[in-house]
């Protein structure tokens, strides 16, 4: 009976608040009026569609649940193409876990940051809220497909991540009804601090020098340099300035010149070389086309190197159309299990200057 | 590298290679001038008794023994080819009007472009591009040069079908159409926008070359917008209770950063236009949000959604990145102010002067906190400073272009600036900053910048003590 009761209440409550909505967003101008015909209410529907974020305070955080092992199905087929089997993978982005201990877990302080050999932060080392977690995968992951997880899957990947921090057991189901049982044993969960004065525009800066302008060293000491070897590390500095003026590029692809060139800018390069730039290059093409997203020339990304591309296809006849083909309809199988999509927006021409560049650097 | 002690003489400066070795300090040449001269010309600017002054300490610290730049010499009958000879531009018929219905930069420019640094980042859709500050005058920022930085690559947004939506602790969740906000009443404002990262690399040691890489993740742009206070007004949001803004992007990583309102409230635009015209796809077209002396992650692009809240939010970049660990292994959150900072853009790291001479010594300054109020410029690592001339308007949360005189004698020199903002903060040395936030803090890098000119004309990227 008090059942029926309370059922009763809810519908009458829910026909009055559809009643009500009904009325708010037929009109245009309804509360605030200094803009009169400027915007409209948004509808429940429209807010619940765009406001996903989840606080700390767990505000917002969707019902459902997801266990380890359903977590670690979803990780071996959409994160561990670029995160690692287990989150390790410093290829892509920095790692998701490591570099945390049992210890860190009772005191919510990780302890290896405090060591200045510790040569990388990962992921759960850094974060000290698990809403953090469960916010950022629901909204922008997997990398290149965001917003394709529900929240079940979601609950899954974050309950994997903390079994690889040992957070929590490998049997382990996380759900809205423990999450927050799960923040109190995040291990940087007190390794933040807002005691700084770099929140606010009025905020006190954490250093006050002086301006002094006479005898202000005693010795100028030059603690570092451009290590020798990176000279030509960013290119050629010489094509990042103008070729006039009086303020040139050094040509870093060799060694300092011996003596000041004059004013006639002898022995540099001259304005007169210039040459109109191709923004259809192979190598802009590369780019603008995203092809740089999964490819480098040299290393190993989610894709094969150009490099590696280039040595399994010498001297084969046919490479040519057999590359345009792939990169037209995508491939799948030759260089391991993630497929390449299919670049149906290249046009004919665009695609055999790629192909042609991949295969010859030409 | 290793630190090393080394002499700072007139005769060589260059001397890093050289073994260990103490020595006092050697006034460079250029501090023959008095610092009483310097005080008066910096009141009084320059006239033919002051440059006398100069001409003759100049002549007296080189023993009048060095020559300048040598004229080309012609006899009278000969000349510059360049005059004598009519060019293809005198002598033909130029392009129509509109043959480049968008007008680009001279080929000659093509060297000036935003550029990535090898190795810093993996993935080309997360990374960053830098201006070519070693190439622009003025504090305006060119639209294509503008500085990128994506979480999760750029896209051109339909802006028929971009919406803004408000909501959180407001009287009604708005949506509003760029036909709406286009409406309302707007204001141009022009500010920098510089990266939290920016100089981020620096922070342990030397690592990159020259200026673009070293401080190019700074813009500066006129941006046109409604102000937030307006649009949020409009909204009836609680602003007494409500005192945090989270701002969402509407691209894949659905970038969202939490705003503080009571800092930021008066003067947060929600911009549409930059330099003019609208914003450019990689700054965020068709809306994003600019805020005043606040790092660059939070001026969120292909702005979509503003939820006013009475807490924080903690996303991935408040609570992974954009954290500064200290020598402690806390780590600070919700940095946001960029504190005040300049660098000289040219002459600076990479570069190859010409010539000795005379030379107009030029570079950039900003703060977040409000307007640059001095820039000093040393020319022998620290020791001695001199006031620069700024170049007006000296706008609050803007960049403001500094020059100085310099007569290069072709000793070696190590050029410095450092800027005073009009909460009488200064700029502080690498050292200071290392000694109170360690090295590997990443973020909020707003050190003294020094550039090392060799006797050969090259400049390089050098830090000092």
């Amino acid at each position: 009976m008090f059942r029926l009761d309370k059922l009763f209440a809810h519908l009458v409550l829910l026909s009055l608040a559809v009643f009500s909505a009904q009325l708010a967003y037929a009109q245009n101008t309804q509360g605030p009026t200094k803009f009169p015909g400027i915007g409209r209410n948004a509808t429940p529907a429209e807010v619940i569609a765009w406001d996903i974020d989840v606080r700390p305070d767990f505000k917002g955080l969707p019902k459902g649940s997801g266990s380890v092992a359903q977590g670690q199905v979803i990780w071996e087929s959409k994160c561990a193409s670029c995160h690692g089997v287990f989150g390790e993978s410093n290829e892509i982005f920095t790692p998701i876990a490591g570099g945390t201990t049992v210890d860190d877990i009772k005191t919510g302080k990780v302890a290896s940051l405090a060591d200045r050999k510790q040569p990388q932060r990962t992921t759960l080392m850094k974060v000290p809220t698990v809403s953090t977690l469960w916010d950022y995968i629901y909204r922008a992951m997997p990398w290149n497909a965001p917003r394709s997880l529900t929240p079940d899957d979601t609950y899954a990947l974050v309950a994997f991540i903390l079994s690889l921090g040992d957070i929590v057991p490998d049997d382990f189901v996380l759900s809205n009804a423990n999450i927050a049982e799960i923040q109190k044993k995040m291990p940087n969960r007190n390794g933040m601090t807002r005691d700084h004065g770099f929140w606010s525009v009025n905020g006190k800066p954490d250093v006050n020098s002086q301006a002094c302008m006479t005898n202000c060293v005693k010795f100028v000491q030059i603690g570092s340099t451009l290590p020798d070897f990176a000279r030509n590390a960013h290119g050629n500095i010489a094509e990042q300035n103008r070729l006039y003026g009086p303020y040139r590029g050094s040509d870093s692809s060799k060694p300092p010149i011996a003596k000041l060139p004059g004013s006639t800018g002898e022995g540099l390069a001259h304005a007169g070389d210039t040459h109109a730039a191709s923004t259809k290059g192979p190598s802009a093409l590369f780019r603008s086309e995203n092809c740089s997203a999964c490819h480098a020339p040299n290393a190993k990304l989610v894709g094969p190197s150009i490099t590696a591309i280039a040595a399994k296809y010498q001297g084969q006849g046919g490479a040519q159309e057999q590359l345009m083909a792939k990169v037209k309809n995508g491939g799948s199988g030759v260089w391991g299990a993630i497929p390449m999509p299919p670049q149906s927006q290249l046009s004919d021409e665009d695609r055999a200057i790629l192909v042609r560049w991949m295969l010859t650097g030409q | 590298m290793t630190k090393k002690q080394i002499e700072l003489s007139a005769q060589d400066i260059s001397a890093v290679e050289k073994p260990v070795n103490r020595a006092r300090l050697v006034t460079a040449p250029e501090h023959f001038i008095s610092p009483e001269l310097i005080a008066d010309i910096n009141t009084n600017g320059l006239d033919e008794t002051r440059r006398g002054f100069l001409r003759k300490g100049f002549f007296s610290a080189l023993g009048g023994a060095a020559g300048l730049a040598a004229p080309m010499v012609f006899a009278a009958g000969e000349g510059d080819p360049a005059i004598l000879e009519k060019q293809e531009w005198q002598t033909t018929l130029g392009k129509n009007v509109a043959t480049m219905p968008y007008g680009v930069p001279s080929i000659y420019e093509a060297n000036l472009i935003r550029r990535e640094s090898p190795g810093l980042t993996r993935v080309a859709a997360s990374s960053v591009a830098f201006t070519p500050l070693q190439g622009l005058f003025g504090t305006i920022t060119p639209n294509g040069l503008h500085f990128e930085r994506h979480h999760q690559g750029w896209f051109n947004l339909n802006p028929e079908t971009h919406r803004l939506m408000v909501n959180g602790m407001v009287k009604n969740a708005r949506v509003f159409t760029m036909n709406d906000l286009m409406r309302m009443p707007s204001v141009s404002r022009t500010h920098f926008i510089e990266c939290g990262a920016n100089t981020g690399l620096e922070w342990g040691n030397v690592a990159v070359p020259t200026v673009q890489y070293t401080h190019g993740m700074l813009s500066c742009c006129e941006f046109t917008g409604v102000p937030l206070k307006a649009l949020l007004e409009e909204c009836g949001a609680d602003l007494k209770k409500g005192k945090f803004l989270l701002a969402e992007g509407g691209d894949g990583s659905g970038m969202t950063r939490t705003i503080n309102l009571e800092s930021c409230l008066d003067d947060t635009i929600v911009a549409w236009g930059m330099n003019g015209e609208m914003l450019r796809p990689e700054n965020g077209f068709p809306l994003r949000l600019v805020v005043p002396g606040v790092q660059g992650v939070s001026w969120v692009k292909w702005l979509r959604r503003l939820e006013v809240g009475d807490m924080p939010w903690n996303s991935k970049d408040e609570a992974v990145h954009y954290i500064e660990l200290m020598p402690d292994g806390i780590h600070r959150q919700y940095a946001s102010i960029q504190e005040c900072k300049s660098v000289i853009t040219t002459p600076s790291g990479g570069q190859q002067l010409l010539d000795k001479g005379f030379y107009n010594v030029s570079g950039m300054a900003w703060s977040g906190r409000g307007k640059i109020k001095r820039v000093d410029v040393s020319f022998d690592g620290g020791n001695h400073w001199r006031t620069a001339r700024l170049e007006t308007p000296v706008l609050t949360k803007s960049i403001t272009r500094f020059n100085i005189d310099w007569t290069w004698d072709g000793s070696p020199a190590i050029l410095q600036s450092r800027a005073i903002d009009d909460t009488g903060y200064v700029q502080p040395s690498i050292k200071t900053l290392r000694d109170v936030r360690g090295n590997r803090s990443i973020y909020h890098n707003n050190a003294i910048q020094s550039w090392k000119l060799d006797p050969n004309g090259e400049v390089s990227n050098v830090q000092v003590g």
